[in-house]
């Protein structure tokens, strides 16, 4: 999955964290009124943060559609999402305005010409905070310039299996990109699912940043997949093992933590990878690796709260249905990557 | 004898020391134990040096922050040191003697060469013409100079109007 968002700040207005609470509603009202006219956000989903409970707030987040912060964020903050899910802006969060574009695979190219448009827009009727040295102003330092994190998901099972992560992550530290988990800033690597993004904003152009940045995991690509050969040639039991086993968890499984699902699918899809499964079933472990948040699982039961152990049963009984229709691997088909 | 190295995290003594290279730059960091056990200095593979190294390097050197102050939200230097965050857009140029040092560790140059808002441009141009207008109009009106204060009036009426073209309101 590939991420691009832009961080944006109306001139004359104080930051969210530091504008009272009139300015910030403010904001959010003119953000939204712009948001409304935008060309692919018209029939968008358009709600504050105060209008939603927990759970909802928290399905938002496991969606990656909004961040932790801003649904800790104080009274004003809000977000816009279109229909598809593929643009979500939020009103009030670190900056005015965080505009994000998703898409499927590695399209980091076309992401930026989306955002691109419907950055310019917005622009048409928000005054935007500009300096022609400093490019776009933002809270915080660190995003000034394009204001620009584009960001791709990548899941690499091999390199931390052969334990190169770290050699990874020192290496594309000093091409200017950065390795995060799955839910960003601070948060585990579980499921092997890492976040690669540019860290500087100031002093390069958007297209030079995201050209680095996807010759830098196509080089990350290439690790991958040598790990996985070199495995599969020292030890050839080794991955098929860890599949199978993983297979037959998820299969039987009755407790079974986020954690533990997200490592166990981790596998299961690096088995569709290598050919054990049919090429159909990454849909539906892609669409289990957020299902079997907390939050979906919970949303999923009906109830406005359960208890941990309660939780873990009812995702291994989720897991349990769907792996029901699953294919059992065929170790004998030969790796397609 | 040199005083022991405290934390950039927090105060207490540092005991883990760590240096990396990031685009082509020799950064250290210091830390104590539990701020690296927080940071996850110990579990490689969730751990990113560089984040940490941005958050070290926000902290503004003394000399260059004292005094400042942004005339327009009111923000001061030390409030940076709390958040890592500024108070409104008008920081950056009021406290330029402290952003300037902190910006060339932090990437890759320290003048923007990407994208440029077209309105914002225009909408500053309009701006900065109808400040200079109304003090010329100012100016001339307490000189007594009718015949010029007319025709600065109606430049003004001239460059709201089209300043509502490019539909901005008020400015």
């Amino acid at each position: 999955m590939t991420r691009i968002r832009l961080a944006r700040n109306l001139a004359n207005h104080r930051f969210p964290g530091r504008a009272d609470e009139d300015e910030r509603s403010e904001i959010l009202s003119l953000c939204r009124e712009s948001l409304a006219e935008t060309p692919g956000l018209k029939r968008s989903f358009s709600v504050t943060m105060e209008e939603l409970d927990s759970q909802q707030r928290q399905l938002l987040v496991e969606r990656h559609l909004v961040s932790r912060e801003l649904i800790d964020a104080k009274l004003g903050a809000g977000a816009v999402i279109n229909r598809d899910q593929s643009i979500s802006v939020m009103i009030n969060e670190e900056d005015h305005l965080r505009i994000q574009v998703l898409r499927t695979g590695f399209q980091l190219k076309k992401a930026w010409n989306t955002i691109d448009a419907l950055d310019t827009a917005l622009e048409s009727s928000l005054n935007y905070a500009f300096s022609s040295q400093l490019g776009y102003l933002t809270a915080c330092p660190t995003n000034l310039g394009t204001g620009m994190r584009a960001s791709a998901m990548m899941h690499l099972p091999a390199l931390v299996i052969v334990g190169h992560m770290e050699k990874v992550v020192r290496a594309v530290n000093q091409l200017g990109m950065v390795v995060r988990g799955l839910f960003g800033e601070g948060s585990d690597a579980s499921g092997s699912i890492f976040q690669i993004s540019n860290q500087t904003t100031l002093g390069e152009a958007e297209p030079v940043i995201v050209k680095r940045l996807q010759s830098v995991l196509k080089s990350i690509v290439e690790h991958e997949l040598n790990a996985r050969d070199r495995l599969l040639e020292k030890s050839p039991g080794k991955l098929p093992d860890k599949i199978g086993r993983a297979f037959g968890i998820l299969k039987h499984g009755h407790l079974i933590s986020s954690s533990e699902a997200m490592n166990l699918l981790s596998l299961v899809r690096l088995g569709v990878d290598l050919g054990y499964f049919p090429e159909e079933q990454r849909l539906a472990i892609d669409r289990l690796f957020i299902e079997a948040q907390p939050g979906h699982i919970l949303h999923r039961s009906g109830k406005t709260e359960l208890e941990s152990e309660d939780r873990d049963c009812l995702r291994a009984e989720q897991l349990r249905s769907e792996f029901a229709n699953f294919m059992s691997p065929n170790y004998d088909s030969f790796g397609n990557n | 004898m040199a005083s022991p190295l405290k934390c950039d995290l927090c105060d207490n003594l540092a005991t883990v020391h760590l240096t990396q290279i990031v685009n082509q730059k020799v950064h250290k960091v210091d830390l104590c134990e539990t701020c690296a056990q927080a940071k996850g200095v110990t579990d490689p593979s969730g751990f990113s040096l560089s984040d940490l190294l941005l958050k070290a390097s926000l902290n503004p050197e003394p000399s260059a922050a004292s005094g400042l102050r942004c005339e327009q939200c009111g923000f001061e230097p030390e409030e940076f040191k709390k958040t890592g965050r500024f108070g409104c857009p008008a920081c950056y140029e009021a406290l330029t003697g402290m952003v300037d040092p902190m910006l060339e560790n932090m990437h890759k140059g320290t003048a923007h060469v990407g994208k440029v808002p077209e309105h914002a441009l225009e909408r500053k141009e309009l701006e900065d013409r109808l400040t200079a207008l109304e003090s010329n109009l100012k100016i001339a009106i307490d000189a007594e100079r009718y015949e010029d204060a007319a025709k600065y009036r109606d430049e003004i009426v001239q460059v709201r109007e089209e300043a509502g073209l490019a539909q901005i309101g008020s400015i």
